[in-house]
């Protein structure tokens, strides 16, 4: 494939100088890189980038929050009496205990340990089904009490707060009238896009997980070749301060 | 026509396109469809642009054949709908956003600043698939029946109240978005990251520069539309969401989201042609861009200020006075930096050595065309004379005078520019010239007689309008007719000249572009030796020293 | 450039992601106490109030997302360029939220 001469369009053959060097360089560096050392900053760079549209992609979502809750704030904070605090704080734990494993996982790369890598590794991946089996269970319960908006959703929890005991022995909420009731549905409607939108994160987070713990079996990080490891990284803490964002949001309005 | 020209070939008996180049290197579809090479990648990216541009074009000769009589003759005024709205898509997401960056951008950035290649090739790969995805999802909602919302998918309008396929249009935009957004951080890291030696920043060419400004805002604004789009499509599918009033949305809050990526759409598709431009205004020229410093900072604050101004979309929707004022005002401020420009080129001008090639044509039917277009754009943004414009043909006016007046015009000119060097042949130049004379000519009988239509009160989007207009509509689709035949010629010639057309050399504008001083189709590693960058842009002088110092090698390797 | 390249390569210790880790959870449990207090306003004007506990419970998400940010993603070892891109984010993400909401609060300023 590659020739290690050329023949110019004068007619001159020249040895490419690119090609004499296949030698010199590690096998994971591409070619069209100059250094190992350009490669790891132009990929760390497009990753903190396409982090960035990360970032504005959830923008709009935060945006339509803030206005919305806004603008309905007495269904927003009834709204969030719905959402376990204790789920939402042990899934914050459980995360940011994620973040804790990643960040030593690439110390593991860095340090050339392939046994600690695939160990944190892991418990990663662990922790990151664990935030999602509590989502499930979130999500599940939410569809029980007929809080899925669209979904033949109801408002009697807050036209009628008493008649959820449970929630009403811990906030005695007011009810609400009719049509700001109504709105509560716009509040779990961005419940579920924000969350929703975050687990899909995690999933596709998850599943290069997998591939990663394969991969560094097969010992492809533990050679001086981090960078997989650390844009990865990257992606998962982004997606860890996502969630403390949504849980100051979207749990904490106010429990007072 | 001046006489005078620029161009110099090689010895046309004895030159020959060089064997090994970035076409012949390898073959076999799967050569190109798996290709990591940004040059095929262009190439790939032309060829379908250039396919999703006739479409567009054909439904704009539907549009402007309609408009003939004031009432609806040819087809319902649903179907007008729906054909208006994918002409705008079509032309807007798969031909406008990425014609220069896609095609031009990709070739030669690299080249400009002595790389192998892009930073991520395979990621380049993925832009195009996603890119060719798009547009089969297009074609599929065109198929299926189209969507006749306008291209701004105002809601709710467009998640309540139509029964066309705003889904798959939503979702056809989704993946075209992600194909810009790609492209973009390509660039964005390949130009902060794989510059030779030698290449600061303030030697690049401008083109560069530009590409470098769009390429920020397909990274920070198309995200947005993505996550808007998703809303819409969770609005039609589950029947609540956060832009219907009947749920306790606001649908100015769709059109916040939208415009806050739409309006810097339209800075991402007019800067990679304001590189083209500068390009080729010193070339044609003989003369460096004049205030370099001043060009390159304009394109980025042509970036940033276009993120402040999205509202003045919004002016007559809702949104409150204050908020129209600073975004009116705002808007005043970003028209300065492409004032600077077209300053700055004209001064470019003033004592060069200026032929008139086809590129340079174009180029000079940017600038006019751009200047009356951007000038428009003032009165818009005041948001007095707004309310009288808005929804009228003026805007339909203004936004033709800067895109295609500006920016296709400026794509043609880049393509004739860089044409020899991506083929190794030269475009016929009588025939190219005659057809950007047509072009020029067809342009304005299309577009003018709107800016009148619009004062008169014309509204946009209508099949049907009041007898009165007919005059001015059937003026304007004479001139389409024209406009049609000036942009059918070049595809004609320029397929023509792959076969017959002179061969070109190296250098045959003798431009001052590291991509010039490689052969022409160049080599897949571009470079036989990474450059040295020892010069600034648009040196003239070092390219005289080049040419003698090649001379005498030659003269010595012939003599030795 | 070998200066940049030994400060990205700066391996970050385990007691460093120890240390921020164990302040992430004091955050946590900070802030979900904090929701069950009452914090209290600030009437800047008549008509607009400031609220103690969404600013509160901000504050303390954004300073978990520092750590994160600066610890766990490196941020403090890394180049100009990587602080300058995030710092570009920030700014984009203000801009969209607050010109955005620049509307919303002023429509009932109505008229002039």
């Amino acid at each position: 494939m590659p020739d290690s001469t050329t023949i110019t369009h004068d007619g001159q053959a020249l040895s490419n100088s690119a090609n004499s060097a296949h030698g010199e360089h590690p096998p994971y560096q591409r070619h069209h890189f100059e250094t190992v050392d350009q490669q790891f900053d132009a990929t760390n760079f497009a990753m903190w980038l396409f982090l960035l549209t990360e970032v504005m992609f959830f923008g709009g979502l935060f945006t339509a929050y803030l206005i919305m809750r806004n603008w309905y704030y007495p269904a927003f904070v009834e709204g969030s009496h719905q959402l376990s605090i204790f789920w939402g704080t042990a899934n914050t734990a459980v995360l940011i205990a994620s973040s804790f494993t990643m960040a030593m996982a690439v110390w593991s790369a860095e340090v050339r340990r392939k046994g600690a890598l695939l160990l944190f590794l892991s418990l990663t991946l662990v922790f990151g089904f664990v935030f999602l089996g509590i989502k499930g269970i979130e999500w599940h319960e939410k569809w029980e009490k007929h809080h899925v908006p669209g979904m033949n959703f109801s408002v009697q929890a807050f036209v009628n707060p008493q008649s959820d005991p449970e929630v009403y022995k811990e906030y005695q909420d007011k009810p609400l009238a009719p049509d700001m009731a109504q709105k509560t549905e716009e509040y779990f409607f961005l419940y579920f896009a924000m969350t929703g939108m975050h687990a899909l994160h995690m999933v596709i987070g998850a599943g290069i997980l997998v591939f990663m713990i394969f991969r560094a079996r097969a010992g492809a990080y533990t050679t001086g070749h981090v960078t997989f490891v650390e844009n990865f990284g990257l992606y998962w803490h982004f997606v860890d301060i996502i969630w403390i964002y949504l849980f100051a949001l979207l749990y904490l309005i106010s429990r007072h | 026509m001046s006489a005078a020209t620029i161009v110099s070939l090689p010895d046309q008996s004895t030159a020959r396109i060089p064997k090994m180049n970035f076409l012949t290197r390898e073959n076999g579809l799967l050569s190109w469809l798996l290709t990591s090479d940004h040059k095929r990648i262009a190439t790939l990216y032309l060829i379908s642009i250039t396919f999703f541009f006739f479409i567009g074009g054909a439904l704009a000769g539907l549009i402007r054949l309609e408009l003939l009589t004031p009432q609806t003759s040819l087809m319902a005024a649903d179907t007008y709908n729906k054909v208006f709205t994918m002409h705008g898509v079509i032309m807007v997401f798969l031909f406008l956003v990425p014609s220069v960056p896609a095609t031009i951008g990709n070739f030669f950035i690299p080249m400009m600043i002595g790389a192998k290649d892009l930073a991520l090739p395979k990621i380049n790969l993925l832009s195009w698939y996603l890119y060719v995805g798009a547009g089969i999802m297009m074609i599929y909602t065109m198929a299926a029946g189209g969507v006749d919302t306008g291209w701004t998918f105002t809601t709710p309008l467009s998640t309540h109240y139509l029964n066309t396929h705003v889904i798959s249009t939503g979702l056809a935009i989704f993946v075209a978005g992600f194909s810009s957004i790609f492209t973009g951080l390509n660039f964005i890291v390949t130009i902060h990251k794989m510059r030779v030696p030698g290449m600061t920043w303030f030697r690049l060419p401008l083109f560069v520069w530009s590409n470098y400004a769009a390429s920020i805002l397909m990274v920070l604004g198309t995200p947005v539309l993505a996550i808007t789009l998703v809303l819409v499509v969770l609005e039609r599918t589950m029947h609540i969401g956060v832009f219907d009033p009947a749920y306790g949305g606001d649908p100015l809050l769709f059109q916040h989201l939208f415009w806050f990526y739409s309006h810097p759409a339209v800075y991402i598709m007019i800067l990679p042609g304001m590189g083209v431009i500068s390009e080729v205004v010193s070339t044609f020229s003989r003369k460096r861009v004049f205030g370099y410093t001043a060009v390159a900072f304009s394109s980025v604050a042509i970036a940033v200020f276009g993120f402040f101004v999205w509202a003045h979309h919004m002016f007559i929707m809702g949104i409150s006075n204050y908020a129209a004022l600073i975004f009116s005002l705002l808007t005043m401020l970003v028209a300065v930096p492409s004032a600077i420009k077209i300053f700055n080129w004209t001064f470019t001008l003033y004592k060069g050595s200026i032929t008139f090639e086809t590129p340079m044509l174009y180029a000079f039917g940017f600038m006019g065309l751009f200047t009356i277009g951007g000038l428009t754009g003032v009165f818009l943004g005041t948001t007095g004379t707004d309310i009288h414009l808005t929804e009228t043909y003026f805007i339909v006016a203004h936004f033709h005078f800067v895109m295609v007046g500006g920016m296709l015009m400026a794509f043609l000119s880049g393509i004739h520019f860089w044409w020899p060097k991506w083929t190794g042949r030269m475009y016929p130049e009588k025939i190219s010239q005659f057809a950007a004379v047509v072009t020029f000519i067809g342009f304005n009988f299309t577009f003018f007689p709107q800016f009148i239509l619009g004062m008169l009160g014309m509204p946009r989007r209508y099949a049907a309008y009041p007898p009165e207009f007919q005059a001015l509509n059937v003026f304007s689709t004479a001139g389409a007719t024209i406009l049609g035949v000036g942009y059918l010629l070049p595809i004609l010639y320029l397929t023509w000249s792959l076969k017959y057309g002179a061969v070109a050399g190296d250098n045959p504008w003798q431009a001052t572009g590291l991509e010039w001083q490689t052969q022409s189709p160049p080599l897949t590693e571009n470079f036989l030796e990474t450059p040295i960058m020892d010069h600034e842009a648009y040196d003239y002088e070092w390219l005289e020293k080049q040419n003698i110092a090649r001379q005498q090698q030659k003269e010595v390797a012939s003599a030795g | 450039m070998s200066e940049q390249h030994e400060q990205e390569h700066h391996i970050v210790s385990p007691l460093t992601y120890a240390i921020v880790f164990l302040a992430l959870l004091v955050g946590t449990a900070l802030t979900v106490l904090a929701s069950y207090a009452d914090l209290g306003e600030w009437q800047i004007a008549p008509g607009l109030t400031l609220f103690w506990n969404p600013v509160v419970a901000l504050a303390i998400a954004t300073t978990k997302m520092m750590l994160v940010v600066l610890f766990f993603m490196h941020v403090k070892y890394s180049p100009k360029l990587t602080k300058l891109t995030v710092a570009a984010g920030f700014f984009m993400f203000l801009v969209l939220v607050g010109m955005t909401l620049a509307d919303y609060f002023t429509r009932a300023w109505g008229r002039w």
